[in-house]
């Protein structure tokens, strides 16, 4: 465990001495503050001609949760599509590329503690994004954003222990998280068996739940078996070197 | 200390290098030589764990690379070609940070640092990044993380390639007073070094040994430049003839 820290200490120093954290951070914030404000803006004219029409009938189906909160939920989800592969997609290619690869693997430490030093110093920094999201007014629901942040950090570490090249690691990981995102839009069409396949992988419909404040088991065993799924193959991919 | 026992490495059909065996006893000083592409890079790799081999088995300190792999990385020292720098990290932090990687004890960190800041004559780039160090500090920064953990074996792969005169000597110097306790293993072309500092020779070519012997059995009447010379195009030319005559 203490190596796990040792390597998860300098992952997050290393985003801090470089401006990279600084200017992921700014960026998230940056566009969720925006997207937080527009939403509500929007929020407000429509509760006002409302209002106008005094029909108290329409007006007590207003619901903030449903109107504001969730859509940015699902905003937010979307923008950490495109920030997380950018925390992840140096993770393995930079050591491979400068040579520290064989310094880590010819050290007395497992690959099992340099993947997880590795997830947990991105965590801290994907989460405390997160946390500070979660500051202004969606303080209630940021669990939800902040498994799904977990999911693709854990996913974007696996496709960057594939590769030596930053771009594909990029790449690779924002292809990934997109179809993760977007294959419940089958689900919705194709019926049977494979629809419910469909509808179960899709990580939107478990997002879903939450977003509506439903904490199930049953999405959080998805979100729990797609982070440990992710981390034990990239051991198992880093470890492919040994016996390839 | 050191036992390489048929070590074979393919790379599909490229075979890299070719039932290679050599040992190096506690204490010695060994200076694997051979021309670019021999073989080298890929024995030490395999030597510190890094590669697997094909077939064939190494022994450091009594331990199977392969089968006790822990055990072995506890005890080596390994400065590959290009040094293993974070740029983005100051000396001290990537120190300490090696220190911990290799299992040294959090109250033994900053002894060992301040030991090899020392050694390595690193004290006046102390607040350096990385990244900022000229190639011969780097090269001493790569020289004080295989030494931080005082591994009772050291691989060094061409430790003073790319440096100027001055330093090369300055390197060598410091390898030669690492001897004696540790067992190293130095792979270098520059024939030279190896009078100087090995005590023992293994020339590699063509991903085979051709030649393991002491220095002082080697260099009785002939200098070592002669004995590679000759062992490598003796070597070659039997090769191409072999091939020549399998083709025909």
């Amino acid at each position: 465990m203490r190596n796990v820290f040792t390597i998860a200490g300098k992952e997050l120093r290393s985003y801090f001495t470089s401006p990279v954290a600084y200017v992921l951070l700014a960026s998230y914030l940056a566009l969720a503050g925006y997207f937080f404000y527009a939403l509500l803006l929007a929020f407000n004219q429509t509760l006002q001609i409302y209002s106008m029409m005094r029909n108290p009938e329409m007006l007590s189906r207003f619901n903030l949760n449903q109107m504001v909160i969730a859509p940015l939920l699902h905003n937010l989800a979307v923008l950490l599509i495109f920030i997380v592969p950018a925390i992840t997609m140096r993770m393995f290619p930079e050591e491979k590329r400068s040579g520290t690869y064989e310094l880590l693997l010819t050290s007395p430490v497992r690959v099992g503690e340099i993947v997880l030093g590795k997830f947990l110093g991105g965590l801290v920094l994907v989460l405390l994004m997160v946390a500070l999201s979660g500051l202004f007014g969606v303080l209630l629901r940021t669990y939800g954003i902040a498994l799904m942040a977990t999911v693709f950090l854990a996913l974007g570490t696996l496709i960057s222990s594939f590769t030596d090249n930053v771009v594909i690691g990029y790449v690779g990981a924002l292809f990934a998280l997109l179809v993760l995102y977007t294959i419940g839009w089958l689900g919705e069409t194709v019926q049977g068996v494979s629809g419910n396949l469909i509808r179960y992988v899709s990580i939107t419909d478990h997002f879903q739940e939450l977003t509506k404040g439903i904490v199930d088991t049953r999405d959080l065993v998805y979100f729990v078996t797609l982070v440990v799924v992710g981390l034990f193959l990239t051991q198992r991919s880093v470890e492919s070197v040994r016996w390839r | 200390m050191i036992e390489v026992a048929s070590l074979t490495k393919r790379y599909g059909e490229l075979a890299a290098i070719r039932d290679v065996s050599f040992t190096a006893a506690p204490g010695q000083i060994l200076g694997f030589l051979g021309p670019n592409g021999a073989g080298k890079t890929t024995t030490m790799r395999i030597i510190t764990g890094f590669l697997p081999a094909t077939t064939g088995t190494v022994r450091v300190d009594g331990f199977d690379v392969f089968e006790q792999s822990a055990e072995v990385r506890r005890r080596i020292g390994y400065l590959p070609e290009n040094p293993p720098l974070y740029n983005d990290m100051s000396v001290p932090s990537y120190l300490r940070f090696v220190a911990k990687l290799k299992g040294l004890r959090r109250g033994d960190v900053a002894v060992a640092l301040e030991r090899v800041l020392d050694t390595c004559g690193l004290r006046q780039v102390r607040d350096r990044l990385l990244g900022h160090l000229s190639k011969g500090y780097r090269q001493r920064v790569g020289l004080a993380q295989a030494l931080i953990h005082d591994p009772p074996v050291l691989i060094l792969d061409e430790p003073t390639i790319g440096l100027d005169p001055r330093q090369i000597i300055e390197i060598r110097s410091l390898i030669r007073t690492l001897g004696g306790k540790r067992t190293v293993i130095l792979s270098t072309h520059i024939l030279p070094e190896v009078s100087q500092v090995c005590d023992k020779v293994v020339i590699i070519n063509e991903g085979h040994i051709v030649i393991e012997d002491q220095v002082a059995n080697l260099t009785r009447d002939r200098t070592l430049e002669d004995v590679f010379i000759e062992a490598i195009t003796r070597d070659s030319g039997d090769g191409s003839r072999a091939s020549a005559a399998a083709e025909s």
